[in-house]
């Protein structure tokens, strides 16, 4: 096996996502938040999805075509860089995290502003941009009304489409009374007075600001285009007003041609905020002399992307168009929220993406694969058919393979219980001795189950009773009985 | 039709009735039901832990003990979405299992599927005067798609009270491993469950899962879920009266 | 070997090593399903059935519809525009769309291109066409083709009057991107007032783009 180039950031989990999930339980309102908003985005989403006959005809079109896409991935980025540098754009190309900070902490610093507008991006986060920006001088503004909120708390981001979903209205107005500049002071927590306080505390730093940053959605190889998705016109603003735009775009984005938008624009809205359509999509390439910045820069970024792309049963989830459906249908997102995942690529996709991106050894990245029941709920839901549950238990393997060199109790276990259930006279024996074995717990109980077990079986019976084992197991039934 | 029982280890062990139930219904129907003595476990809990090389010796094992079988019935969604969606997986870059694993995958059924589509029966003469609630585990649900399939068995059933479950699709929090990995959620999501059990009012719950139903039973057992007891629905497809 | 070398030969070497299978199970598209080009939205363009579904897509976003024949369209803008202060406008604005006007007419780029201080300025409504709207989704493309302008004047004013002919009327996603004739220019789609979803995951109108989006639709227009 060859080596391959993991990336860093804030993809790496610094705890177990089961130490992260017993914290976080114990918040009942977080709780309460979670299900209150997963719950309605979920029926949204079902009934703009119900909408469409051919949905699932999409999902395959869609899936296809970023699988083509990532199959001819090299001269796609070629094409790509051909067609924007000839339209005005520079595009740079980043290894990791390091690189890509540095790259944008440069081209803001040469423009002599100390203060740029972003636009909501994933990737910007994944790279830790804002905290760059903030050590060379220069403040990130985040204008995202979420994002915001998450910045005036001090938080991190808990959702990929919604980064304050674990807050409710009445914690958000107190976020913006406490900490917002200029804010009435009898600012209420109807929603529409929420978003009416972020465009007057946004508004001058939009018609002032020098330099934008963004992501993007989706990079058109044909024709050099960079696409935005978003709601709120935040997007607009700093993707047309400054004279800077700097844009930083994973190669996985990469579409091959311009008609290829058709679909996606069909999935993600439908999938992400359970909308027909978003408000606002921006499309730019590369400069238009007269309309809008004039100064374009992309930089792409491979931050363990390709280490992902070698993985031939991992690979799919470089498909991924981070519209967050996975999370909204996740029952264990719904009980803990996108903080216990230690990583900004939280839910169903977090689990499957940062132990790729920035390799299973890095923190507690080998823990995210096991934070699932493997209900499959993600599957169903993903529009671009990302098998999540198959490639959780792949990461289990090859997690667990590439520890076998070391001893571990759970290990013994399972090779002795496989080493049992090969053989039917072992087996049967294994059958017989666990009845009796458990014979003596049934004596004088009525009933048929046990409220405590010892370690490590304790885990069970902290929130539900074990069952026991009947007089008779059905071979020994049949064999009485049939043979 | 030559029908071989699959009944899981876990069955085999802890929940025997539910193979003698699936037993019974298939010869009320007029059928044979042979019991291949070689199978042992599917290993689904070796894969899905992580735990593929124990595993494989357990696949072959499988597809060994059911071959020429015109028919393999399993009452367990888990064990069978195993065979019939990850088997092949499992068996990628080994012609000679691969091959087995085609022979014998496609023809391994969940029970109601058999009764169902390839039986072609709904109402298999079963009588159970209870009030019943449905639980549709994940793996039935959204791995084999059984769909309909129980509820319309169960819906046939003289004396039965159906109840709907509401967020009937949601998982129980069970996951195999994932009840002790994550005790915790795995906690907070079935006393989710239980309330919606408890709110239905009724005295079974059943699903076409004893995992699923051994953790809702676990917290049913400690008061959750109104007094409702957990059944297989073979159990009550075998049933021709008052329990 | 610089960044850009580096990266491409990782993808070389991750592609070498594990070649993607050509129709893997994984994305085998049942029959019927593999491009989505014209897979949504039937109906011929311009049709009733067409316009209504818009209209409906349109207020379900909160945006105002008003029907009116070509003959009536600046008598339906002089209403939209009732306690405007001023209106701005590209520079190939229909003279008869602000027939009914009579206050300050903002033309960009005649000669000047307008500063966005001046768009920002309380009571500004912007007036344009659009390339295409899709009826399906409810949404306007904006192309800064004929009269529409620059992308910063639908932007900044927090009023926008947007004027469709029927005859740009398609029905959904795939014949809108097909009717653009330059991808290169800076495209935006605009489906209903600027809103957010970020306040528990619910949908309010109105932040940081126009907060009142009325749509003319032209009944008659070729
Ligand atoms: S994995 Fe699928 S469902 Fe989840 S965010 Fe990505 S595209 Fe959406």
């Amino acid at each position: 096996m060859t080596t391959v180039d993991r990336g860093s950031g804030h993809i790496v989990t610094p705890l177990p996502f089961p130490r992260y999930a017993a914290r976080e339980l114990g918040d009942a309102q977080l709780r309460t938040n979670l299900r209150r908003a997963t719950h309605t985005i979920r029926d949204k989403r079902l009934r703009v999805v119900g909408e469409v006959p051919e949905w699932e005809a999409l999902r395959w079109a869609g899936a296809a075509t970023k699988d083509d896409a990532l199959a001819r991935l090299p001269a796609l980025l070629e094409q790509f860089e051909a067609a924007a540098t000839a339209r005005g754009a520079t595009v740079h190309w980043a290894r990791d995290a390091t690189e890509a900070s540095a790259i944008v902490t440069d081209l803001v610093r040469s423009t002599g502003t100390t203060e740029v507008v972003k636009v909501k991006s994933m990737v910007t986060q994944e790279i830790r941009l804002n905290e760059t920006l903030a050590e060379a001088g220069i403040a990130a503004v985040e204008t995202d009304l979420a994002e915001l909120i998450v910045q005036l708390a001090d938080d991190a981001p808990s959702h990929i489409l919604v980064p304050a979903i674990h807050y409710n209205r009445g914690q958000i107005r107190d976020i913006f009374r406490a900490r917002m500049a200029g804010v009435d002071p009898d600012l209420g927590d109807a929603p529409a007075a929420l978003a009416e306080a972020a465009r007057r505390h946004l508004r001058a730093k939009f018609l002032t600001a020098k330099v934008g940053i963004s992501g993007a959605n989706f990079a058109i190889a044909e024709t050099g285009t960079l696409v935005v998705v978003e709601s709120e016109g935040n997007g607009r603003m700093c993707l047309t007003l400054p004279e800077t735009l700097i844009s930083v775009v994973g190669i996985e984005k990469l579409l091959p041609r311009f008609a290829d938008l058709d679909v996606f624009l069909q999935l993600l809205p439908r999938s992400s905020t359970g909308e027909r359509m978003n408000p606002y999509t921006s499309l730019w390439t590369g400069v238009t002399p007269g309309d809008g910045p004039q100064n374009v820069h992309i930089v792409l970024l491979d931050n363990g992307r390709t280490a992902t792309l070698a993985d031939p049963h991992g690979r799919e989830a470089l498909r991924c168009i981070r519209c967050s459906a996975c999370l909204n249908v996740c029952p264990v997102y719904e009980r803990v929220g996108g903080h216990a995942y230690g990583s900004v690529y939280p839910g169903p996709i977090g689990a499957i993406i940062s132990p790729q991106l920035a390799g299973q050894d890095a923190g507690f990245n080998r823990s995210l694969p096991y934070a699932s029941t493997l209900c499959g709920a993600c599957f169903d839901a993903c529009p671009v058919r990302i098998d999540i549950p198959r490639i959780l238990v792949h990461l289990r393997q090859s997690g667990v393979d590439a520890k076998r060199g070391r001893p571990s109790a759970e290990r013994t276990a399972m090779r002795a219980l496989s080493f049992l259930m090969r053989d039917r006279r072992r087996y049967a024996a294994a059958l017989r001795a666990a009845r009796r074995g458990a014979a003596p717990l049934r004596l004088g109980r009525r009933r048929d189950t046990l409220r405590r077990l010892p370690w490590p079986l304790s885990a069970w019976t902290t929130s539900r009773d074990a069952p026991l084992p009947p007089g008779e197991t059905f071979r020994e039934w049949w064999s009485r009985e049939r043979a | 039709m030559r029908i071989a029982l699959f009944i899981t280890c876990v069955n085999d062990l802890m929940f025997p009735g539910t193979g003698r139930a699936v037993v019974r219904v298939l010869e009320r129907l007029g059928h044979t039901v042979e019991f291949p003595a070689e199978q042992t476990c599917c290993g689904q809990m070796h894969a899905n832990s992580g735990y593929r090389a124990e595993a494989m010796p357990l696949v072959r094992r499988f597809v060994d003990a059911f071959a020429g079988y015109d028919a393999v019935v399993g009452p367990s969604g888990s064990c069978v979405a195993m065979v019939r969606d990850s088997y092949p997986h499992l068996a990628e870059g080994d012609p000679g299992l691969a091959a087995a694993v085609s022979a014998v995958a496609p023809r391994t059924y969940e029970l109601s599927e058999l009764l169902v589509d390839v039986l072609g029966v709904t109402d298999v003469g079963a009588r159970f005067p209870y009030r019943v609630t449905y639980h549709p585990t994940c793996h039935g649900l959204r791995m084999l798609r059984l769909g309909d399939r129980p509820l319309a068995l169960l819906r046939a059933v003289g004396g039965i009270d159906l109840a709907d479950l509401p967020g009937a699709a949601e998982c129980c929090g069970f996951g195999g491993t994932f009840a002790v990995k994550n005790a915790g959620v795995s906690g907070a999501m079935l006393a989710d469950k239980c309330a919606a059990i408890a709110a239905t009012g009724a005295q079974y719950v059943a699903a076409v899962d004893n995992s699923c139903l051994a953790h809702i039973g676990g917290g049913l057992s400690r008061g959750a879920g109104g007094g409702a007891r957990p059944i297989h629905y073979a159990e009550i497809l075998a049933s021709e009266g008052a329990q | 070997m610089n960044a850009r070398d580096e990266i491409l030969s990782r993808i070389r070497r991750a592609l070498t090593a594990a070649p993607p299978a050509t129709a893997a199970p994984a994305t085998a598209a049942p029959a019927g399903a593999v491009s989505g080009a014209a897979l949504v939205g039937a109906g011929a363009a311009g049709s009733g059935d067409v316009i209504a579904l818009l209209a409906d897509r349109l207020v379900d976003y909160k945006a105002n519809v008003r029907h009116c024949p070509a003959g009536s369209v600046g008598s339906v803008v002089g209403e939209l525009l009732a306690g405007a202060t001023a209106v701005a406008t590209p520079p190939d604005i229909p003279a008869d769309w602000l027939s009914a006007w009579t206050g300050t007419v903002l033309r960009d780029g005649a000669p000047e291109p307008l500063t966005v201080a001046r768009l920002d300025a309380p009571g500004v409504a912007a007036l344009t066409g659009c390339a295409v709207a899709i009826a399906e989704t409810g949404t306007l493309i904006l192309d800064t083709g004929p009269v529409q302008g620059r992308r910063v004047l639908t932007l900044v004013p927090d009023h926008h009057i947007c004027v469709v002919p029927a005859s740009r009327v398609v029905a959904g996603v795939p014949a809108g991107f097909a009717a653009l004739p330059d991808p290169s220019r800076p495209i935006t789609l605009v489906s209903g007032p600027s809103a957010t979803s970020d306040i528990e995951l619910d949908r309010v109108e109105g932040v940081h783009g126009p907060r009142r989006l009325d749509v003319v639709i032209v009944v008659d227009a070729q």
